[in-house]
């Protein structure tokens, strides 16, 4: 039904950026939410942040990251292409603040997300400063587009192959120690990272929101594969987050949780390994095939 | 089997006092597949066993069925082998039969009040009602009933449960322009997603929504109201809308550990398995990680659904916990009968208080209060009383959550607007399933919580009278002295079917 890619474009290696048509997602989709998608028949459904829209074009905005056999599917997708199911926007919009000073820190594929928080908070008359990290150069992504959104830019590397040799953390206590008031710091990124962004931040006593991303599976609220603690009480990332009050996150558990299924991708990876091998071998075997 | 068809009804009694067997997958060989377990009639077992009916003039199965089929009606038009005659006799009231034949509590209904329960089994309503929805399906017989003239009115049906379904249906037979919404990439609500293959063939159920189609029913998949468009703009584009968004917020325990890797509520256990088919891994995408020991705490058709779907998930061992007695489990008898001959292993009078796991976070075992029957609460059931001292250890690296469901939370969420009792169910007038808001009907689970797919059907079938009344004349409520003549309304509610 629809969703149409009209743009598939490398970000980074084995990071796709696409813009898919989506009328409605893109006419009620907010910064923070992000919708459900199926790439085959036999396939999982995946949520993914909506990381832009054009309500106009009818078109969202998403970036993926191969990490597991459903976003290898999805990065061989192409412009011209259809996404089988696409469902959303679910989940609830970040809490924008208006006339505050806001500090958005991602790391990863989590940048994906600050890009569109920056471009709503700063629509929403906040001063924002952003810190993006990545583990080397070449998995930085949209460096400009965010850098267009905000008042100053840190960006650290893990190896120091761009920007600031270090990790997001360092950058963002110096911020915190500078001087400068900061009423508010929303993260998006791995687990650990965000665990520790929520225990700098805590130090400081700013209040943090933070982007959960725990396994889901309808992404309506219907499962509870996607429970998260916070507070010490259960909540459904889905339909209550994905973004919580980052000070009273249970992170470890978190983290736990997500690694649950790890040997199943595994096993599901290698496949893919192997599909991508015969399809090799199969192309080597006939010549003239593209 | 057609050569019957058309013949004259004749009249020979089988008077024996049990119901004709049906034929069933052995329990050593079924635990093994995810077929389906009992087999269904022969045409000629089918003229058999309603040649048990008695055709009471007074007909009290009929009163026992919750959306009246008028069941000695089409018992003895099987009798005479007219099973397409049977089969539009029951679509006139029921256009699941396929279905409820499978799922309904009919020890509770119809069969409940069968005059043979004097003598011995009642009548095998459920199963001749099965064998007809599936005479349909395999047989190619057209019962898609008669859509009436377009009205030009258009009424929007969100959520594609049974109780949506049977709304869609009849109101696309009074000739509206019907949409359904679906958040899920599959209609058919917990038939699909919840129901397993082994008791519900996913093949009928789509078999039976093709039929929908047929009729101009028009599905939008993926589209969760309430996210994808407000519920106002909804009312905005369509002349009525009928919610059946379900019960489907599973419920927790709230004891320590439930959120160990491992935990599942019986929703999700079942949604990978079902929805997703995650038994055949890694064929399909979805994982279910492998399964030693599972524990499943509750007692409903959702507790016997998931015991015995992780039976077939080849554990060494499934136990199936419930806090209260066997007298109280509300599970249909079918399905606790299959469950214990399929090695689930039952301890009632169980109720959890903790689950404990490894330092991976993983699930390691679940410990039970022991519990005795004590006085009958509100309820009426004896309530259960914990048994000083006597803790049970169950070692288990899965445990399964069934007890119970709230209102999904979707939809509601927003739009306040709609009055809802403390349970966040939807308030409706019980006659119309009109919500506070005039145009807005709801029935099914999201109305009575957790309940019976026969009952949504019924609450669907109620709705799209009142909607089909209010569009036609402005007024849900129907016209004083047919509301208090049943007949009156059984013949309004037949009104424009083709039967
Ligand atoms: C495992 C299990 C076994 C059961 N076994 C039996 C049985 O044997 N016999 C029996 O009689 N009953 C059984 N039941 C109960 C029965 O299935 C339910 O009572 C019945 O399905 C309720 O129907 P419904 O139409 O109200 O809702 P549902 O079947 O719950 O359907 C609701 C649909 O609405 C969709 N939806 C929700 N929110 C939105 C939204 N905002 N926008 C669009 N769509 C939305 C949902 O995705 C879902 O598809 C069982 C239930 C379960 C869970
Ligand atoms: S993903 Fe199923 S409830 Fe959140």
């Amino acid at each position: 039904m629809g969703n149409r890619i009209v743009t598939a474009r490398e970000l980074a290696p084995q990071t796709m950026l696409f813009e898919i048509e989506a009328p409605h997602v893109a006419q009620r989709g907010q910064a923070g939410q992000f919708i459900i998608l199926r790439v085959v028949d036999h396939g999982e459904r995946i949520p993914l942040t909506i990381a832009g829209r054009d309500p106009a074009r009818g078109t969202i905005t998403i970036v993926a990251q191969e990490v597991g056999h459903t976003t290898h599917l999805l990065n061989a997708l192409r412009s011209g292409d259809e996404i089988l199911d696409l469902a959303g926007p679910l989940g609830k919009a970040t809490d924008i603040p208006t006339g505050k000073t806001v500090c958005c820190v991602g790391g990863g594929i989590g940048n994906a997300v600050v890009w569109p928080q920056a471009a709503a908070l700063k629509a929403a008359g906040n001063k924002v400063h952003a810190i993006i990290g990545a583990r080397t150069r070449e998995l930085l992504i949209l460096e400009q587009e965010i850098a267009a959104h905000c008042d100053s830019i840190v960006v650290t590397t893990d190896d120091g192959s761009y920007g600031r040799k270090g990790l997001v953390t360092d950058a963002l206590r110096e911020l915190l120690s500078s001087g400068e008031k900061i009423d508010e710091v929303i993260t998006i990124g791995p687990v650990i990272m965000m665990k520790f962004v929520c225990l700098v931040t805590k130090e400081f006593g700013v209040p943090t929101q933070a982007s959960l991303n725990p396994i889901m599976v309808d992404g309506t609220g219907m499962c509870g594969a996607c429970r998260v603690t916070v507070g010490g009480k259960t909540r459904f990332a889905c339909v209550e987050g994905p973004e919580f009050d980052g000070h009273e996150v249970d992170f470890d558990e978190l983290m736990t949780r997500l690694a649950f299924y790890r040997d199943e991708e595994t096993r599901a990876r290698q496949r893919d390994h192997d599909c991508r091998l015969t399809r090799q071998a199969e192309r080597t075997a006939t010549p003239g095939k593209p | 089997m057609t050569d019957e068809a058309g013949s004259k009804p004749k009249r020979i009694l089988n008077r024996s006092t049990t119901k004709t067997p049906m034929r069933e997958q052995a329990p050593r060989d079924r635990i093994y597949n995810f077929d389906e377990v009992p087999l269904g009639y022969t045409p000629e077992e089918a003229v058999q066993e309603a040649q048990r009916c008695l055709l009471c003039k007074d007909k009290p199965c009929v009163a026992g069925c919750p959306v009246g089929v008028d069941i000695p009606a089409f018992q003895q038009l099987v009798m005479g082998g007219d099973f397409e005659g049977a089969l539009r006799k029951i679509k006139e009231m029921n256009f699941l039969p396929a279905i409820c034949g499978r799922v309904c509590p009919q020890e509770d209904q119809c069969e409940a009040v069968c005059r043979l329960n004097k003598r011995g089994d009642p009548g095998a309503v459920g199963r001749l009602e099965r064998f007809l929805g599936d005479y349909a399906l395999t047989h190619d017989v057209n019962v898609t009933p008669h859509v009436d003239a377009p009205t030009g009115r258009k009424v929007a049906v969100i959520g594609s449960g049974p109780a949506g379904l049977t709304c869609a249906s009849d109101l696309a037979q009074r000739g509206h322009e019907v949409t359904v919404f679906e958040a899920l990439h599959r209609p058919g609500g917990v038939l699909f997603y919840g129901i397993p293959e082994f008791r519900l063939p996913k093949a009928t159920l789509v078999r039976e929504i093709e039929g929908l189609k047929l009729m101009g029913v028009r599905f939008v998949m993926n589209y969760p109201v309430g996210k994808a468009e407000s519920l106002a703009s909804v009312r905005q584009r369509f002349d009525a809308v009928f919610i059946g968004t379900g019960a489907g917020l599973p419920w927790f325990l709230n004891i320590p550990g439930e959120n160990l890797n491992g935990v599942y509520s019986a929703n999700e256990f079942l949604t990978r398995v079902n929805l997703m088919g995650a038994y055949k891994f890694p064929d399909n995408d979805t994982p279910i990680k492998p399964i030693r020991r599972i524990a499943v705490v509750g007692a409903g058709n959702t507790a016997m659904d998931s015991a015995r779907t992780a039976q077939r998930l080849r554990p060494e061992k499934v136990y199936l916990v419930y806090r209260r007695s066997r007298l109280e489990m509300p599970a249909r008898k079918e399905e606790i009968h299959h469950a214990e001959e399929e090695g689930i292993d039952f301890h009632l009078l169980h109720s959890p208080t903790r689950i404990l796991g490894d330092e991976k976070g993983r699930v390691i075992a679940m410990e039970c209060q022991e519990m005795v029957l004590g006085e009958p609460d509100a309820s009426g059931r004896r309530r259960p009383v914990p048994k000083e001292g006597a803790l049970k250890t169950f070692e288990v690296d899965a445990v399964v959550i069934a007890t119970g469901q709230g209102p999904n939370p979707l939809l509601l969420a927003d739009c306040p607007e709609i009055e809802r009792t403390n349970r966040g169910t939807i308030v409706v007038n019980p006659q119309t399933m009109q919500s506070s808001l005039p145009d807005v009907f709801a029935g099914g689970d999201i109305v009575t919580g957790g309940a019976t797919v026969i009952l949504a059907m019924g609450a669907g079938r109620t709705a799209a009278t009142a909607i089909h009344r209010y569009l036609m004349t402005g007024s849900a409520e129907p016209r004083p002295e047919v509301a208090t003549d049943p007949d009156a309304e059984a013949e309004a509610a037949g009104e424009g079917r083709g039967a």
